[in-house]
């Protein structure tokens, strides 16, 4: 980079193509390719996935090792009789707690998230406005302090929300409402209010319209926003550690994190975390596919934009 | 918008309540609510018998008997609180510098020479925000371990490859909060650093800005947003973390603030404290917190 500061750069002309420019030109070429940067990049990537690939890797171990490969085995999945996440009653209750967590919360989040965007934005009062901050509110606070204050909540306050899967779906709610409140609002601000108006003109019900018109219109929002939901579900644990009671209500990642240290034995817990991981690739797969396939009438959306949209940007 | 758009709203009033209305009281009384009772258990007592919290519900009545007691551990004689909160501020700053210093330059990469090749980098970046926390926390237990692939590596270069990183290291837990932290910062930063206008720079060099002036002058001025927002949503939840130490060292000398207050609202007789001590942290983040939520809320207007 330093190299092109002090000699005279050849202005490319104006008239040339942006794409020539970024690699024909002799030295000194303003436009050519970082690969400082690029090659950081990449050295980031093999950090952030490496690890994860070995500990995948590992949960197929024969041995209990996480560092010796003894052969490949699926025993600490199906096969081993008692620390196998089959046939371990902790193991599986886990697994089964998460999805029940999962799409207990999806399914009451996301139409309170999305009815609440819709009157929000209509409702343009102080009211509202004192809603809107509220709910952004909740989006930044640290986990930590609303797990806290739920705990108190529900152990001083609202006794008869009981700790365990209850009080782990009325918190999860209120800590992932943002999402289909920011996503859906944004896309409304995008959708404008043309469509809806040419229902009413038509004669439409504002419910009507609101029901035929705007929310297909919403759908690949509410679908992306859903799609997070789940998933931020499925990898909480703050909430759903301090909210939980006995150990059947203990989804797999407070399992995971309360047996670290002595417990269950490490290729196990791989085990546990990688059917975790599945859990939220399927649904980041289904997302992704669903989410364009919604969007399929609208400009050009490449995978680049579906991926951002999925990930709620 | 017209004035015709308006009278529409103002006679649709009560349905547009009606749809708030659910999330409305689900925050009330899940999220407002709770720091209510928070400040109630503050400020009440305890059942010297059964060592239970006695919430009091008049503010008028509340003692300020458990935050002298957090005051006393915090500045007092034997305080144990200082040096956790200490700990928290500086892991905070070092690890949210860190994350900023590498997210940066891969979000900026990603989306300025991304290509042709940026959905590929998109589903890479996106890959461990699909990972849970813990496993990924999981997955670096298995190589930073005694014996664990982490010192072969550094055995094999001739270090020493003894270390016991798992043993209460700080290094090991900052990592650990970068690692863990990473991935939403930069999708963050990838989604404004992408829409800004690449005309800019290109006015920038054709005005004859070298390539580190024009990074200089009109990136960095232009992703300020995006730092602002990336520093935020690092930096809030770290604060908060008490299971990053947990897992990476485990020992009392990398304790946070987060552990403190976990401890405190399990334990007999000092649940009043847990309390103090999550409002003070509430209160001292309320500036920061208000600030980004004033600030997104005032972007989201002007979208509108």
């Amino acid at each position: 980079m330093a190299s092109t500061v002090g000699q005279p750069t050849v202005a490319p002309s104006r008239a040339e193509p942006v794409v020539q420019r970024q690699r024909r030109l002799p030295g000194g070429n303003p436009w050519r390719r970082p690969w400082g940067m690029e090659g950081f990049t990449w050295l980031y990537i093999i950090w952030s996935i490496l690890p994860i690939a070995i500990a995948i890797l590992f949960s197929f171990n024969k041995g209990a090792s996480q560092a010796t490969w003894q052969g490949f085995s699926t025993k600490w999945y199906i096969g081993k009789q008692v620390t196998s996440v089959l046939h371990n009653p902790g193991l599986h209750h886990a697994v089964i707690q998460t999805l029940v967590l999962a799409v207990l919360t999806t399914v009451i989040c996301v139409p309170i998230g999305v009815a609440f965007a819709i009157g929000i934005d209509r409702w343009r009062s102080r009211t509202s406005n004192g809603l809107n901050f509220l709910m952004i509110f909740s989006f930044v606070i640290p986990e930590l302090l609303l797990a806290v204050a739920l705990f108190l909540l529900v152990t001083q306050a609202l006794t008869f929300i009981r700790l365990g899967t209850p009080a782990e779906v009325a918190a999860l709610v209120v800590w992932n409402i943002s999402w289909p409140a920011i996503i859906v609002r944004a896309r409304l601000v995008s959708i404008g209010r043309s469509y809806e108006e040419a229902a009413a003109d038509l004669g439409a019900s504002r419910l009507g319209a609101i029901r035929r018109v705007l929310i297909p219109l919403l759908m690949p929002a509410i679908f992306a926003s859903a799609v997070l939901v789940f998933a931020s579900t499925v990898d909480d644990f703050v909430i759903v550690e301090q909210l939980s009671s006995t150990a059947n209500t203990q989804p797999m990642s407070v399992l995971i994190y309360s047996n670290v240290h002595g417990g269950l034995s490490g290729p196990a817990l791989n085990a546990l975390a990688t059917i975790m991981l599945v859990i939220s690739l399927v649904a980041a797969l289904i997302g992704f596919i669903g989410y364009r396939w919604m969007s399929r009438g609208e400009r050009t959306k490449g995978g680049a934009e579906a991926l951002t949209g999925i990930a709620g940007m | 918008m017209g004035q015709r758009q308006d009278t529409h709203d103002r006679r649709n009033r009560g349905l547009w309540i009606g749809l708030a209305l659910p999330g409305a009281i689900w925050l009330l009384v899940l999220f407002v609510a709770p720091f209510y009772v928070m400040l109630s258990v503050a400020g009440g007592g305890i059942n010297e018998f059964f060592q239970t919290v006695v919430p009091v519900w008049n503010p008028l009545h509340w003692s300020s008997w458990n935050l002298s007691a957090v005051w006393h551990d915090i500045v007092g004689h034997g305080a144990f609180i200082g040096p956790p909160a200490f700990r928290t501020f500086l892991y905070t700053a070092i690890a949210t510098a860190i994350t900023l210093a590498i997210a940066y330059p891969v979000a900026y990469f990603v989306s300025r020479y991304g290509g042709r090749r940026k959905t590929l980098f998109l589903v890479l970046l996106i890959a461990p925000f699909w990972v849970s926390y813990m496993m990924r926390m999981l997955a670096w237990i298995d190589l930073l371990q005694q014996g664990g692939f982490f010192n072969s590596a550094l055995s094999f270069f001739g270090l020493p490859g003894n270390t016991n990183w798992l043993g209460g290291k700080s290094v090991t837990v900052i990592l650990g909060l970068v690692y863990g932290y990473i991935p939403y910062v930069i999708l963050v930063l990838y989604a404004f650093l992408d829409r800004i206008d690449q005309s800019m720079l290109e006015a920038a060099r054709d005005l004859g800005l070298s390539r580190w002036r024009t990074f200089w002058h009109v990136t960095i001025p232009l992703s300020k947003p995006a730092i602002i927002a990336g520093t935020f949503i690092t930096a809030l939840p770290m604060l908060g973390d008490y299971f990053t130490n947990q897992l990476l060292s485990g020992a009392p000398g990398t304790t946070m603030i987060g552990n403190v207050i976990e401890g405190q609202l399990g334990a007999p007789g000092e649940t009043g404290q847990g309390a103090v001590l999550a409002l003070m942290l509430l209160v001292v983040l309320l500036i920061p917190m208000t600030y980004y939520v004033v600030s997104t809320a005032r972007t989201s207007r002007e979208y509108a």
